[in-house]
C-alpha cells in the first residue's frame, strides 16, 4: 500500500499535463468546428488537376 | 414523373433543359443558375464534391452580383480587413449556402487555386470562412465573385468585438467544462475507494491520504470551474432575487467547505465527488444553452447591413466611389440598375423602376421619374438614376422604421420560462427547510447538525431541475433547425404551445413572389414554343419580375433595338421582324391592333399580349406561384385546431382568390400595417395568441406585436432580424410540424421538471432524518441528472421522425 505515496503524485502530475494539453487544444481552436472536421478526413486531399490559375 | 435538379434538389420545370455532365453522366438541372454553378464546379476539377456531399445545395441566385467591387476600396476594407505582418490581408467572411462538410472542401479547394490566395479555412458549424490573400495579386472582389460562381454568397462578418467576446466566452466555457470533467472522474475514482473503505473498514492513514488527494483534485473544480455560479448567485442576492444559482452555490460551496473541514480535522464526511459531479453536469447544461445562443447570433450577424458600403458620388470632377458615410445632403449620387439606393433623396435625372420590398414587402416595382422621392434601402431595378441626397444614416426613413421596431420589441411582455418561475419557490422552500432541519438537529444532537444540514443541501441541489429545461430546449432547438425553422428568441418554444391562430401576410409567404408562365394561348397559329422564345428574347435584358418569368424559356433568340416602356411593355427586333410584348393598350398604341382578353385575370395574374407589326401572335398568362406545400400546410394547421387567417395589403379580389384556393375562410384585403397590428392585438385580447408569418418591413411592427413571429427565409433582412424565428427553407409545411414538435418538447420538459422535483422532494425527508450517507447522495444526484438528460435526448429521435 505504501506505493500509493508514489503513484498518487504521478497521477496528479499526469492530470496536470492532461489539463494543460486540453487548454492548449481549446485555445488553438480545435473545438471550434465540431461538424466539419469529422468529415474532412473522408475527402481526397487534392482534386484532379491542381493548377494555379 | 418529375425529375429533381441534381444540384439543388428542386423539381425541374417540364419545359426546361439545362444538363451538366458530371463524372461522365449527364445530370438534369432546374435553372441556369444551378447549371452555371455546376459547370463552374466541374470545370474546376472539383466534381468529387457531388460524391462527398451529404445534403443538397441551396438554389443559387441567378445573375452575377457586380457590387463586390465596392469591397476593394480601402475606406470600406478598413472596417473588416486585417493586415497581417507579412503584408497579406485577412478577412472573416460569413458564407450563405453551406449545407454540409463537403461545402468546406469545395470552397477551400476552389479558392486555394486562385493565384494570390495563401490560406482558406472554412468552419462548417459557424458558416465562416477565413481568407488570407495578397492584395497586389488578386482583389477581394475577385475572391467574392469566385465564391459566387460555385453558389455561395459571402459578406464580411459582423462586429469584431462581438466576435472576440463570443470566442472568449466559448473558450472559457470549454475550459471550465474540461476541468470539471477531469476533476469529476478523478474525484469519483478516489470516492469509490473511500466508499469501499466505509463498508469494509479502512485504516485512518489511508482514508486521510485519499481525502487529501480528493481535496487537491476538487479545489480547481470549485474555484475555477464553478466560479460562474458563485458570481451569478452573488449578483442575484445583491438585487434581492432568488435564482437557481443560489441553492447551487450553497450546495457546492457548503459541501466543499465542510469537506475541507472534515479532511483537515479528520472527522465527518467528505463530498468532493458530488461537488465535482454537480459542477460538471450544471456546466454541461449551461454549455448547451450557450452553444444554441451563439449559433443563432452567428447566423443573424451581418444581416443588419441593409445599405451598400459605397456610393457613386457625382460632382464637378466627375464620378467617384465614396463611402456612404461620407455623403452629405445636397450631394448627387448615381445609382445603377440592380444597385441599392444608399440614401433618401429625390430623383433629378433618369427614369426607372424601384423595388421597395424592404419598406413595403411588395415585390412589384414602383415607377420613379424626375421629382419622385426614393428611400434608402430600396433597389433600383431598371435604368440608372441620378439622385439628390436629402438624408443619410440615422435620418433616413429606413432608420426611423428600425427605431420604431426596436421600441415595439421592448414593449413585448417578457415570458418567464417555467423553470425560472419554479426556481424562486423552490429556492425559498429549500432554504427554509434547511434552516428548520439545522435548528432541529442542533437541539437534539448538536454534533450531527452540520452534517445532516449539509446532506439536505447536497441532496436538494437542483441539479436535475436546472438541467431539465436547457437540455430539452437545446435538443429541441436543434431539432427545429433540422426541419428548417431557426429559432432566435427564447420564448418561441413556450409561445408555440399557446398558438390558436396563424396569420399569413399574403405576398411572399404563401406565394413565391416570382412570376411564372402559367398558360400560353396562341393566335393565328403561332407555335407556343416560338411565342415563348420571342418573349424571352425581348425580356432578356430586364430584371423586372415580369421579365424574369421568361428566364427559363430561353430559346436562343436575340433581340436588338429593344425599347422598354416602363409599366407598359417592350418592343424589339428579332430575326428582322419588329415584335412587342406588353399590356393590351401598349400593343394597340404601337401597332394599332388588338385582341380580346381570353379571361379576366385573377389575383396575382397578368396577361401579356405578343404581337408583330403584321399580326397578333398570342397571349401569355403569368401567375405568381403558390408555394408548393402551402395548401397542404394550411389544411394540416386547420385539422390541428389552429385557425388560419390571411391579412394583406393587396387588393381584396386578389386576396379572396388566394384564400379560396387554399381553403382559408378568414381573410382581409387592402389593410394597412397599422390595421394589421390592431387586428392582431384584438385577437390577443380575445385570448387568441397569434403566430404571424411575414416577410417585408411593413410586416415588422406586426411581427413584433405577435406572440410568435416567423419570417420567411427569403424575407427582407430587416424582417428576418426582428422575427422570433426564421423559416430557412421557406417551406410552410414546417409550421404545422413545428407546432406539433413544440407540444412534444413541452411534454418532455414537464416530465423532466416533474421527475426532478419528485426526486428532490423524496430525498429531502430522508436527508432531514439523517439517513442519506454521501455515497447515496452521489448516486441519487447523478441518476436523476442522467434520467433528465436521456429523456431530453428522446426529442432528437422525435425530430428525425
Amino acid at each position: 500500500m505504501a506505493s500509493l505515496y508514489l503513484l498518487i503524485p504521478i497521477t496528479i502530475l499526469l492530470l496536470l499535463i492532461a489539463v494543460g494539453v486540453y487548454f492548449w487544444a481549446v485555445k488553438s481552436g480545435q473545438y471550434d468546428d465540431l461538424d466539419g472536421e469529422a468529415e474532412r478526413i473522408l475527402f481526397d486531399d487534392e482534386p484532379e488537376g491542381e493548377d494555379k490559375q | 414523373m418529375t425529375t429533381s435538379c441534381y444540384h439543388c434538389g428542386l423539381d425541374v420545370p417540364p419545359d426546361c433543359h439545362f444538363p451538366v455532365t458530371i463524372e461522365g453522366i449527364e445530370q438534369p438541372m432546374c435553372c441556369p443558375g444551378c447549371q452555371a454553378v455546376a459547370i463552374a464546379i466541374v470545370d474546376g476539377g472539383l466534381g468529387n464534391f457531388y460524391k462527398y456531399r451529404s445534403q443538397q445545395q441551396t438554389r443559387p441566385e441567378e445573375g452575377v452580383d457586380n457590387r463586390f467591387a465596392a469591397y476593394d476600396l480601402p475606406e470600406v476594407q478598413e472596417e473588416f480587413v486585417h493586415h497581417l505582418d507579412d503584408g497579406q490581408l485577412q478577412v472573416e467572411l460569413l458564407v450563405e449556402g453551406i449545407t454540409c462538410a463537403a461545402c468546406s472542401w469545395l470552397i477551400e479547394h476552389h479558392l486555394q487555386r486562385i493565384a494570390g490566395v495563401s490560406a482558406v479555412r472554412v468552419n462548417v458549424t459557424t458558416h465562416r470562412c477565413w481568407l488570407s490573400w495578397n492584395n497586389s495579386q488578386v482583389p477581394l472582389s475577385r475572391l467574392l465573385s469566385a465564391l459566387q460562381e460555385i453558389g455561395y454568397r459571402a459578406r464580411p462578418a459582423g462586429d469584431e468585438e462581438v466576435r472576440a467576446n463570443r470566442k472568449r466566452e466559448n473558450t472559457r466555457a470549454l475550459q471550465r467544462l474540461g476541468v470539471a470533467g477531469i476533476g469529476m472522474m478523478q474525484a469519483g475514482m478516489l470516492a469509490i475507494a473511500l466508499y469501499a473503505g466505509a463498508f469494509d473498514g479502512i485504516e485512518h492513514q489511508w482514508q486521510q491520504l485519499l481525502r487529501w488527494v480528493s481535496l487537491v483534485v476538487a479545489t480547481p473544480v470549485v474555484l475555477f470551474a464553478a466560479a460562474p455560479f458563485f458570481r451569478a448567485a452573488w449578483r442575484s442576492l445583491k438585487s434581492w432575487h432568488l435564482v437557481m444559482d443560489v441553492p447551487v452555490s450553497l450546495a457546492i460551496g457548503g459541501a466543499y467547505l465542510a469537506s475541507v473541514w472534515a479532511t483537515v480535522s479528520g472527522s465527518g464526511e467528505v463530498y468532493f465527488d458530488s461537488v465535482s459531479m454537480f459542477t460538471f453536469f450544471l456546466l454541461l447544461g449551461r454549455y448547451l444553452e450557450m452553444r444554441v445562443r451563439h449559433r443563432n447570433e452567428q447566423r443573424m450577424e451581418g444581416l443588419g447591413q441593409l445599405l451598400p458600403p459605397v456610393a457613386r458620388r457625382v460632382d464637378d470632377q466627375g464620378e467617384h466611389s465614396v463611402p456612404v458615410k461620407a455623403l452629405q445632403p445636397r450631394d448627387f449620387v448615381k445609382v445603377g440598375p440592380g444597385d441599392i439606393i444608399p440614401c433618401d433623396g429625390v430623383v433629378v435625372d433618369g427614369h426607372s423602376n424601384v423595388v421597395e420590398a424592404v419598406l413595403t414587402g411588395e415585390q412589384s416595382p414602383v415607377e420613379k421619374t424626375r421629382g419622385d422621392a426614393v428611400s434608402a434601402g430600396t433597389v433600383n431595378s431598371e435604368n440608372p438614376l441620378l439622385i439628390e441626397v436629402q438624408a443619410v444614416g440615422k435620418r433616413t426613413r429606413l432608420s426611423a422604421i428600425l427605431q420604431l421596431v426596436a421600441r415595439a420589441q421592448l414593449e413585448k411582455p417578457r415570458q418567464l420560462a417555467l423553470a425560472d418561475r419554479l426556481a424562486g419557490y423552490f429556492v425559498g422552500f429549500v432554504l427554509l427547510v434547511s434552516a428548520a432541519v439545522a435548528w432541529h438537529w442542533y437541539q437534539q444532537a448538536p454534533e450531527k447538525a452540520l452534517w445532516v444540514t449539509l446532506s439536505v443541501l447536497v441532496v436538494t441541489c437542483p441539479c436535475a431541475l436546472s438541467l431539465a429545461t436547457p437540455t430539452a430546449l437545446a435538443v429541441a432547438t436543434h431539432g427545429l433547425r433540422q426541419r428548417g425553422l431557426l429559432v432566435s428568441r427564447g420564448h418561441v418554444m413556450d409561445g408555440l404551445l399557446k398558438i390558436k391562430r396563424v396569420v399569413f401576410d399574403k405576398t411572399g409567404t404563401l406565394t413565391t413572389g416570382e412570376m411564372k408562365v402559367a398558360k400560353v394561348i396562341s393566335r393565328s397559329g403561332a407555335p407556343e414554343q416560338k411565342i415563348l422564345a420571342i418573349a424571352a428574347a425581348l425580356e432578356a435584358g430586364s430584371r423586372h419580375p415580369i421579365a424574369r418569368a421568361f428566364d427559363e424559356c430561353d430559346g436562343g433568340l436575340m433581340a436588338t433595338a429593344i425599347d422598354n416602356r416602363i409599366g407598359a411593355g417592350v418592343s424589339g427586333i428579332v430575326d428582322g421582324v419588329r415584335y412587342a410584348i406588353g399590356r393590351e393598350q401598349y400593343i394597340t398604341e404601337l401597332f394599332g391592333r388588338s385582341d380580346e382578353l381570353p379571361e379576366a385575370p385573377a389575383g396575382g395574374e397578368v396577361w401579356l399580349l405578343l404581337a408583330s407589326e403584321s399580326r397578333i401572335l398570342g397571349w401569355i398568362l403569368l401567375r405568381d406561384q403558390l408555394r408548393p406545400d402551402a395548401a397542404d400546410a394550411v389544411a394540416r394547421l386547420q385539422t390541428n385546431g389552429v385557425q388560419v387567417e390571411l391579412l394583406s395589403g393587396d387588393r381584396p379580389v386578389a386576396v379572396a382568390a388566394l384564400a379560396s384556393q387554399l381553403g382559408i375562410s378568414h381573410w382581409q384585403g387592402g389593410i394597412s400595417p397599422e390595421e394589421k397590428l390592431a387586428h392582431v392585438r384584438q385577437l390577443q385580447t380575445q385570448q387568441q395568441p397569434v403566430l404571424m408569418v411575414g416577410d417585408g418591413i411593413n410586416d415588422v411592427p406586426v411581427l413584433s406585436g405577435a406572440d410568435v413571429s416567423v419570417a420567411m427565409g427569403d424575407a427582407a433582412d430587416i424582417a428576418r432580424i426582428h422575427a422570433d424565428s426564421i423559416l430557412m427553407s421557406s417551406e410552410i409545411g414546417v409550421l404545422p410540424q413545428s407546432l406539433t414538435f413544440a407540444h412534444f418538447t413541452h411534454r418532455i420538459i414537464r416530465q423532466n421538471l416533474g421527475w426532478a422535483l419528485a426526486y428532490n422532494l423524496l430525498a429531502l425527508p430522508l436527508a432531514a432524518l439523517g439517513l442519506v450517507p454521501p455515497w447515496a447522495a452521489a448516486i441519487g444526484m447523478s441518476a436523476s441528472s442522467l434520467v433528465v438528460v436521456l429523456n431530453a435526448l428522446r426529442l432528437s429521435r422525435g425530430a428525425r421522425r
